[in-house]
């Protein structure tokens, strides 16, 4: 076996620069298989990560008859008294933070502009919307009393050319199933780099949503944020009651799973073709070494060396193209990712239905992808050998010996 | 006893349309101990019959034997494996792996043979003893002169202790004093270990160290000469 690598390495060694280059075309294939999984894993698991602290949380409890879709401001559709539930949670030490959530559905004018969107009525103090306060690009947060300001998204706030002071008209629909309409005051312009989350969401305080959908002390929701994500389950499980259903944020995002689901399917398509292409150069390097060595080929079988041997030669060869082209691959691959780990893949406003997509993906690779595509690699690279190393193995040693 | 015999071997290669005839029926024994050299012009059939010999060939019809077994119908592997033990081979183009040192060229049908590596090292020593190449164990091929690397090679046939060396035109690519080094080398092996030595040749130098002489023309023995008046009195 070793002597089987010596050789195999010295016969690498024979043609260096076409070697390099195909061990090099290897490593071009890997690290465009790691940088490919990451830039996707990276997309969904930001999308994912962008819904919980912008939209679902890790958990919600809502209402039993609540429908997301309908938003419905129907008392019977709501939670009353949240806040006696939130204390209740904040004893469970698993839970980070808790807040009510209060969705309206209406429509912001400005002038003879308008555009449907969702008034979402917030507590301004609670940890949970720090998110927003974050994001304020111009003008200042909501107060809890504030009863005349909103918040609007930079793509809204651009569209209607609207700056910090301006007044614009918001109606909603109400708990009676009617609409109310009022001037409110642009208090601050904020950003959460998710264009479709942003161009679409008003923020107001809660107690003033309230009143003005004539909710009461009722929310949509209670907006739960855990410690860890994946204690999601068994929180929900510990707190299930009766009275509300409780979601978790899997189950909120079925859509996202499904969507990663049938992306990974798509990838592994496009794996196969990059593979693909990796393989024809290894298998293109050791046919031309199978014609030049043919000669060589027919004194080792002169010499007692069985077919089997002689392609063990060869796969051997591959193998050790495929081990430098892994390990290179793992490296441009790895630097790569760190890279857009890091700055980003800036895709802008590219919004999928359903789906918040940031406005960067940042480039995600776990050990497990890693792990599989560098193996992927190393056994389609030493597939590719099969083809040339058979065609060594079969060469007859008497017309081997008469190559020239 | 025969190292090998052929019996009435024919060997028709086809290319395309055309048959060529290289053997017509040949039969020939050759005996443990020989040091016989098979001669005839160009495409007479010499290095066809080495060939079938040396089981890198398979005859059209016909029977080959080695040390009494039949291996006629023997398939790839199992020629290959009786090849190993029993036969080396000595090429008119030296026929050394280019990327293996001349140790490690002489070192090579032992690995394949299973031989344990300091048996292995010990023989290798012999044959470049042998073959008087100890200071070039470490050098490649490239780094040898002709007649060197024909030395090598004679080192690495004998190296797994064969019954039967089958030479093709072994000092055609060298000019004559090396020529007569590789002739002597082979003549003396022969002579002191008793391994027997056929060889293709057309060359008047070469054939008078052989004791037997078979003549080939045309895919036929047209003649085989007895010289042992030569034997190892020529030089």
């Amino acid at each position: 076996m070793i002597q089987t690598l010596k050789m195999a390495w010295r016969n690498l060694g024979r043609n260096r620069r076409r070697s390099l280059l195909s061990s090099l075309a290897v490593s071009f294939g890997a690290a465009l298989l790691l940088l490919m999984a990451a830039v996707l894993r990276g997309e969904m698991r930001g999308a994912i990560q962008n819904t919980i602290r912008l939209q679902s949380g890790h958990l919600q409890i809502r209402a039993l008859s609540y429908d997301e879709n309908k938003v419905s401001l129907a008392w019977e559709d709501l939670i009353a008294g949240p806040d006696a539930v939130i204390q209740q949670l904040s004893a469970i030490p698993q839970v980070k933070t808790a807040t009510p959530r209060l969705i309206a559905s209406g429509i912001l004018t400005l002038g003879d502009q308008s555009r449907g969107v969702q008034v979402v009525g917030i507590d301004p103090d609670s940890p949970a919307n720090q998110v927003f306060r974050s994001g304020i690009l111009a003008g200042s947060f909501l107060d809890a009393g504030d009863r005349e300001g909103i918040l609007v998204g930079r793509p809204l706030a651009e569209n209607f050319g609207l700056q910090p002071g301006d007044q614009v008209s918001v109606l909603v629909n109400t708990s009676d199933g009617t609409v109310d309409e009022q001037l409110f005051a642009v208090r601050g312009v904020y950003s959460t780099n998710t264009s479709a989350y942003d161009e679409g969401t008003v923020f107001m305080p809660l107690a003033k949503a309230q009143t003005f959908s004539r909710a009461q002390d009722h929310a949509s929701s209670i907006f739960i944020l855990l410690r860890e994500q994946e204690q999601a389950e068994a929180v929900a499980a510990a707190i299930q009651s009766q009275a509300y259903q409780v979601l978790t944020w899997q189950s909120m995002n079925e859509l996202i799973v499904q969507t990663e689901e049938f992306a990974g399917a798509y990838m592994v398509i496009l794996y196969f073709i990059v593979l693909g292409i990796t393989a024809t150069v290894v298998t293109n390097t050791l046919v031309m070494a199978v014609f030049e060595r043919t000669r060589e080929i027919g004194i080792l079988s002169a010499l007692g060396m069985k077919g089997r041997q002689i392609m063990a030669g060869f796969l051997a060869e591959a193998g050790l193209l495929a081990t430098g082209g892994v390990i290179g691959g793992l490296l441009l691959g790895g630097l790569a990712v760190a890279y857009f780990a890091r700055y980003g893949f800036y895709i802008g406003d590219f919004g999928m239905t359903g789906i918040l997509l940031g406005d960067t993906i940042y480039a995600y690779l776990t050990a497990q992808d890693a792990l599989s595509l560098s193996a992927a690699t190393y056994i389609i690279t030493l597939a590719a050998a099969f083809y040339p190393a058979s065609l060594a193995a079969r060469l007859e040693p008497a017309e081997a010996l008469h190559a020239h | 006893m025969s190292v090998t015999s052929v019996v009435d071997v024919r060997r028709v290669f086809q290319i395309g349309d055309v048959q060529t005839h290289a053997l017509r029926g040949v039969t020939l024994d050759i005996e443990r101990g020989e040091f016989a050299a098979l001669v005839g012009p160009s495409g007479s059939g010499k290095t066809t019959l080495l060939q079938l010999i040396g089981l890198l060939d398979q005859p059209t019809s016909g029977k080959v034997f080695i040390d009494g077994r039949d291996a006629t119908g023997l398939n790839r592997d199992q020629r290959a494996d009786l090849r190993k033990g029993t036969i080396g081979f000595i090429f008119q183009f030296f026929a050394l792996i280019p990327t293996l040192t001349a140790a490690e060229n002489v070192e090579l049908p032992l690995l394949l043979s299973g031989v344990d590596s300091s048996q292995r090292r010990a023989r290798v020593d012999e044959m470049l003893a042998a073959v008087d190449l100890m200071d070039r164990a470490h050098h490649r091929p490239d780094q040898l002169s002709g007649g060197q690397q024909q030395r090598v090679a004679v080192a690495r046939a004998l190296a797994p202790n064969p019954s039967l060396i089958l030479a093709d035109e072994p000092t055609a690519n060298l000019d004559t004093d090396n020529g007569r080094q590789v002739m002597e080398i082979m003549q003396r092996l022969n002579q002191t270990t008793g391994v027997t030595f056929v060889f293709a040749t057309h060359d008047p130098r070469v054939i008078q160290y052989a004791r037997r002489v078979v003549t080939l023309r045309d895919g036929l023995i047209v003649e085989e000469k007895v010289a042992p008046a030569t034997i190892g009195k020529t030089r």
